[in-house]
């Protein structure tokens, strides 16, 4: 076993218990440490027999397998970033709602402790379109 | 015929301490009946003071959420209270208040969603530009009259004045990123059946403040507009109307 094969099964190891310890913790919402353990459960598969990476590669036609290891990881980082930004999108947009939500309310009591004089509504629970819905 | 009871004028303001409380005193002049909400856009500085003191009442955003964040505050502020009219005038002091009635009265008051621009380029007042940023705001304009049907001049004009059905459909879908408050605004009226018209107006420069405009920043602009509109391109469609949301 040579010296980058520890290096990967160390690796694999320490993603699998970092995972493991943050959810333990409640700091790690169960979808994300999902996709994680998934992928460190993945990075000790192919640590512990790399053959099978190597066969994997072969099969498809790849020559040089670390080739195939590097698209595989650069396209999967992609995929996770573009869902963190959709996400980031939709959280952005519901806090922008809570803040105006707020405003809105502080108002609302401003008006009926100074004993609501002239035009008060009723201000309905926000009905806002959620464009990432 | 529209009064000036139903009038509630939006004043979005980020740190204008220099200029709101003139703007306020303006419009309450030009439209006495009217009410005026500043939204003070999380402000570092006295503009909610400012405004206060100055006669208006006041809505403060606990942070900065952008000129489009302010207007969705306050037409849902005028949902709430039924206004029949929300007219929107910039804490910079750009708009004179006296073409305010002007944007008011192009409105018919029909059951559909209108909006009233107050444009800067037709003809009145003396108002200039840099170059690049005018190419942005001539390719907005261009595609913007084509999606209404109707020649517009100058779509990212913050002078506007929106109807009952225009407010009610807005205080649910005034969008926030940047340049969409203007012009995704526009888009969002049309496709629920919305008719846009503009009015011209002059522009002053403003009376605090400073411009937000460098050629960097300008370039950008450009760049951002004309990205948003290749977006629009290819955008889905979605049916927005009334109905369905309530």
């Amino acid at each position: 076993m040579s010296g980058v094969h520890i290096i990967a099964i160390v690796a694999a190891v320490a993603t699998i218990a970092v995972i493991v310890e943050l959810s333990r913790r409640r700091q790690l919402r169960e979808k994300y440490a999902l996709i994680w353990l998934a992928s460190g459960a993945v990075m000790a598969v192919f640590a512990i027999s790399p053959g099978l990476f190597n066969d994997l590669a072969h099969s498809i036609g790849v020559k040089n397998p670390p080739d195939l290891l590097a698209v595989m990881a650069c396209l999967f980082l992609l995929m996770v970033c573009v869902q963190f930004s959709w996400e980031m999108g939709r959280l952005q947009d519901r806090t922008r709602l809570l803040a105006e939500e707020v405003a809105l309310l502080r108002n609302e009591m401003q008006q009926m402790r100074a004993g609501a004089e002239g035009r008060v509504g009723t201000l309905s629970p926000a009905r806002v379109e959620d464009p990432s819905a | 015929m529209l009064t000036n009871e139903d009038v509630l004028v939006v004043v979005p303001a980020f740190n204008e301490a220099m200029s709101v409380a003139g703007v306020v005193k303006e419009v309450a002049q030009a439209a006495p009946r009217a009410h005026i909400l500043v939204v003070d856009d999380g402000s570092t500085d006295a503009t909610a003071a400012a405004a206060r003191d100055a006669g208006a009442e006041v809505v403060t955003n606990v942070f900065n959420l952008g000129v489009g964040g302010a207007m969705r505050v306050g037409f849902r502020y005028a949902a709430a209270r039924h206004f029949r009219v929300v007219v929107q005038v910039d804490g910079d002091g750009q708009h004179d208040p006296r073409d305010l009635a002007r944007l008011v009265d192009a409105l018919e008051d029909k059951p559909h969603p209108e909006v009233v621009i107050g444009a800067r380029f037709a003809g009145e007042g003396d108002y200039e530009v840099p170059v690049m940023r005018r190419w942005a705001m001539r390719l907005l304009a261009r595609y913007l009259s084509g999606v209404a049907h109707v020649k517009l001049t100058d779509v990212t004009s913050g002078f506007r004045a929106h109807n009952r059905a225009a407010i009610d459909l807005f205080a649910r879908t005034y969008p926030a990123d940047y340049l969409a408050d203007t012009v995704e605004s526009l888009v969002i009226a049309v496709e629920n059946g919305g008719v846009i018209s503009q009015v011209p107006v002059s522009m002053r420069s403003r009376t605090g403040g400073a411009p937000s405009q460098n050629t960097g920043r300008a370039a950008m602009y450009l760049a951002r507009v004309s990205l948003m509109l290749l977006i629009a391109l290819f955008r889905h469609r979605a049916p927005r109307s009334t109905e369905e949301a309530a």
